[in-house]
């Protein structure tokens, strides 16, 4: 399908990552926003409220991040692509609806615009520490699907890619953005509508006492098709645990099959989300793994090791979860080391190692966050794992 | 065809059935209840949905044969919230009990009554959360023990009628579970009203609240229901406080029309935007 | 070529705008790599601000300022925090009613615009930033006058757009003008104390 041309800002902006994340969502088609207010983020529902009446969308400011996640959940289930953005300490309210998002299946777009914490932390200052809590923050077994874009063309390109991942696999996607990249202003080209490839929500339009919510057969994979509230077919939804009905189950059997279907459905096509890019890892004897604003200073310092002479490398993920594991391990194969750049004291880097598995050695470049790496440490870094 | 049909089939799922709630208990009523005005209303079914939270009344949703969410404790208001202004075209029904609606969720309820989005929440209250228990409850009439009030409840309970009035709901109404009629002709009343409606249901809950207050089984509570309860129509809600085993003041106390959220934002951006602005309504809905 | 530029002076004065104006002139019409960043915190009006400008022929990598090659400063405060970091030879534009640097010790270019008193005269010193930019891009080149004309509109209100044109094209002749006259001296203000 193609984006609805009412949403789609054709043309060249100077914007930053934030204002570009918001037209990536207005040109993916999304047309409900709750929020609530909080830095570095806002900006984001600054310009969707600014944007929404003339593209028949509705945006609401919620009375906290508990209240926006479950009325993201109520506007996706009612038929529209629903989105919120928010920072760590909402982040952390929203994670139980995150996890009835994942149990109930319901496509939705969580932008989380990292800064530095724990807690209140550092509210105008960058980090990259919520990344572990992306994946695991809410209770139980499931995946999510997690985009961390590097400039504000990338916000834009992987906000639309992130409500089609979420739309296609029923999961909630998160896009994982740093102060840095959010309050970054570039170049920002928005394609004509007709150019930009949207992903609509696959309904159900079989017989209505035919209809199990839950169910999936071939022709859809992991992945059941979706009746909107309104239509017709009066289903159930429930953060219970549940069967092809959608009706509670509560036994370890219908668990096994319905948390399995969960986590498989994203784990099983990592192939197909995991996006990644690669700058000389071929030839590499060393490779640098960075995300978000670390890929761009470790860009900087890759320069700086090349010019000593350093067979270098960069690996940067566009997709953090899933996490891009085969790659990895091919590269693993190779390479004498990686070192992983992050704003945090270590998170994926254990990703990293759970994958290259003593294959070659892994080093960290660790920052607690509030600004960027220096390039120089990083190099330090670097220099200690040629040796 | 002779086979002999429930009633409430088309309303209710009868493949779910036998429910989990106990013998004496007041949620199957107010259930009933709300069957039974859903076919006064003459609303399309296809078009309502429910939506409830945790405990034992958020499990009406998943006996309800509409669409039907049963969400995470406290959040049934904000997910009916997105789902009426997503798709306006919908009646959305909360069904949910005091814990839920008015501890856990208390900000999420004042908030919609203030912004008079158009849903009907229809609040079962047995002054206790039964599904854990039987623990102290915003509701818990002092000074009635509940498991986590041992020694007698002491913390002053929400009037939950003038809450919803001050909180800005345009319709207001309180019944018990004895008075099915009464209740029904208000649930009846609220599906079809515009705005933020609220239905206190009073109800029994024989294995906890009353069995540890020793006062009886379900049967035993509807008598003190029906001697104890009066009708004041159009009471000052501040006056409906509920005291432990004292008389209960039912009624209709508010009904009253003010822009619901959505009219509200339609007439902002005309305003703003005149010509330009297309009305956001039932027209937006995205259905299958 | 990548040039690193600061535009500073007090929250209020539109230094943030005079960054996204420049940065969307040289990315959007000049057809260079351009990256705006700028600090966030909770400065209120009247403290010192900055927005960082990196003006490239290449893509752009890392986003900060290393080494500052042009500082544009319309505050004391704001030219005594970031004048140290501005290399030897480098450019440093000052409104010069605002910031006094007779005491100033380093080695670079220094150019001066009354650029608040011209938009004063124009009618509101909020325009100081549009004297400014214009003298920025007489004096530097960096980014081209036609660039800036075409980024301006879009980036203030629609209804003062010929005034603040009007300001950007003061500041650019007073550049101009002094560039003459500078020619004729043969001798750029280069100030050296050590």
């Amino acid at each position: 399908m193609k984006a609805d041309p009412k949403g789609v800002l054709t043309g060249a902006h100077f914007l930053d990552g934030d204002h570009a994340c918001a037209e990536g969502a207005l040109a993916a088609g999304c047309r409900f926003f709750a929020g609530y207010p909080i830095t570095p983020s806002t900006e984001v529902a600054e310009r969707i409220a600014l944007r929404f009446p003339l593209v028949g969308g509705i945006f609401i400011q919620m009375e906290d991040e508990l209240a926006s996640m479950a009325a993201v959940l109520g506007g996706a289930w009612g038929g529209k692509k629903s989105m919120t953005v928010t920072s760590g300490p909402g982040f952390s309210l929203m994670m139980e609806n995150i996890g009835l998002a994942a149990m109930t299946e319901t496509p939705c777009v969580i932008v989380n615009v990292q800064r530095g914490g724990p807690s209140t932390g550092l509210p105008t200052l960058p980090g990259q520490q919520d990344m572990m809590q992306a994946r695991w923050g809410s209770h139980g077994d499931y995946e999510i699907i997690a985009v961390v874009p590097n400039s504000p063309q990338e916000c834009f390109d992987v906000t639309i890619e992130a409500f089609n991942l979420s739309e296609e696999y029923r999961v909630p996607v998160m896009v994982m953005m740093d102060e840095c990249v959010g309050h970054m202003t570039e170049k920002v080209v928005i394609p004509p509508a007709e150019e930009i490839e949207v992903f609509n929500r696959r309904l159900y339009d079989g017989p209505k006492q035919d209809y199990l919510p839950y169910a999936v057969d071939s022709d859809n994979g992991r992945v059941p098709l979706m009746a909107n509230a309104g239509a017709g077919y009066r289903f159930h939804v429930t953060g219970l645990t549940h069967d092809e009905r959608g009706y509670p189950a509560m036994n370890a059997e219908v668990q096994q099959e319905c948390v399995t279907r969960l986590v498989d459905k994203v784990k099983l096509n990592t192939h197909a989300i995991a996006r990644y890019e690669e700058e000389e890892v071929e030839e590499a004897d060393i490779v640098l793994v960075a995300y978000g604003i670390s890929s761009r200073v470790a860009m900087r310092a890759l320069e700086m090791a090349r010019a000593d002479g350093i067979k270098i490398g960069l690996f940067r993920m566009i997709t953090a979860w899933p996490f891009p594991e085969e790659r990895i391990r091919q590269i693993a194969q190779h390479v004498n080391s990686f070192v992983m750049v992050e704003l945090n004291l270590g998170q994926m880097v254990t990703e990293l190692e759970r994958c290259v598995a003593g294959a070659a050695k892994v080093h960290l470049a660790p920052h607690a966050g509030g600004w960027v790496h220096h390039p120089e440490d990083i190099l330090q870094i670097i220099s200690e794992a040629t040796t | 065809m002779n086979a002999v049909t429930h009633p409430m089939e088309d309303i209710l799922r009868m493949d779910r059935m036998p429910h989990i709630w106990c013998p004496g208990c007041g949620i199957g009523t107010a259930v009933t209840a709300f069957a039974m005005a859903l076919q006064k209303a003459e609303i399309c079914l296809d078009k309502t949905a429910v939506v409830s939270g945790i405990g034992c009344s958020g499990r009406v949703a998943g006996y309800v044969k509409l669409d039907s969410f049963h969400t995470t404790h406290g959040r049934a208001i904000p997910f009916a919230t997105g789902l009426k202004l997503a798709n306006p075209e919908l009646t959305v029904v909360v069904i949910s009990g005091d814990g839920d609606l008015i501890a856990i969720g208390g900000n999420h309820f004042i908030h919609a009554a203030r912004r008079n989005v158009d849903i009907k929440v229809f609040c079962i209250n047995n002054f206790n959360y039964a599904m854990t228990g039987g623990q102290l409850a915003p509701t818990t009439p002092e000074p009635a023990t509940t498991t986590t009030s041992p020694y007698g409840a002491f913390e002053h309970p929400f009037n939950l009628p003038f809450l919803a009035e001050s909180s800005g709901a345009v319709y207001v109404a309180r019944w018990t579970a004895l008075h099915i009629r009464r209740l029904t002709k208000s649930m009846t009343e609220a599906l079809s009203k515009k705005g933020f409606s609220f239905v206190e249901i009073i109800a029994p809950c024989p294995t906890l609240y009353s069995r540890r207050n020793r006062l009886g089984d379900g049967l035993d509570e509807l008598k003190y229901y029906h001697d104890n309860s009066v009708i004041k129509h159009g009471l000052d809600t501040r006056e409906l406080d509920i005291g432990y085993r004292k008389e209960i003041v039912m009624g209709k106390f508010v009904d009253k029309d003010r822009p619901t959220f959505i009219e509200a934002l339609n007439d902002r951006f005309t305003q703003v935007f005149g010509d330009k602005y297309e009305q956001y309504g039932p027209q937006n809905a995205n259905g299958n | 070529m990548r040039t690193e530029i600061r535009f500073s002076g007090l929250g209020g004065q539109g230094i943030i705008l005079s960054g996204i104006i420049a940065g969307k002139a040289a990315s959007l019409f000049d057809h260079k790599h351009a990256t705006m960043t700028q600090s966030f915190g909770p400065e209120a009006r009247g403290s010192a601000c900055s927005a960082q400008l990196i003006v490239s022929d290449e893509p752009v990598f890392y986003p900060y300022i290393t080494k500052t090659h042009v500082l544009v400063s319309m505050s004391q405060d704001a030219c005594d925090k970031f004048l140290p970091d501005l290399i030897a030879g480098g450019t440093l534009l000052v409104d010069e009613d605002l910031v006094n640097l007779r005491s100033r010790s380093g080695s670079f270019k220094m150019f001066e615009v009354p650029a608040t008193r011209y938009a004063e005269e124009l009618g509101n010193r909020i325009l100081g930033n549009l004297v400014m930019l214009g003298y920025f891009s007489a004096i530097t080149r960096t980014v081209s006058p036609e660039s800036f004309k075409k980024a301006i509109p879009g980036s203030v209100p629609q209804r003062y757009l010929d005034l603040n044109i009007h300001a950007f094209d003061r500041g650019f002749e007073h550049g101009i003008s002094q560039g003459k006259q500078k020619k004729n001296k043969k001798s750029a203000k280069v100030i050296e104390e050590r």
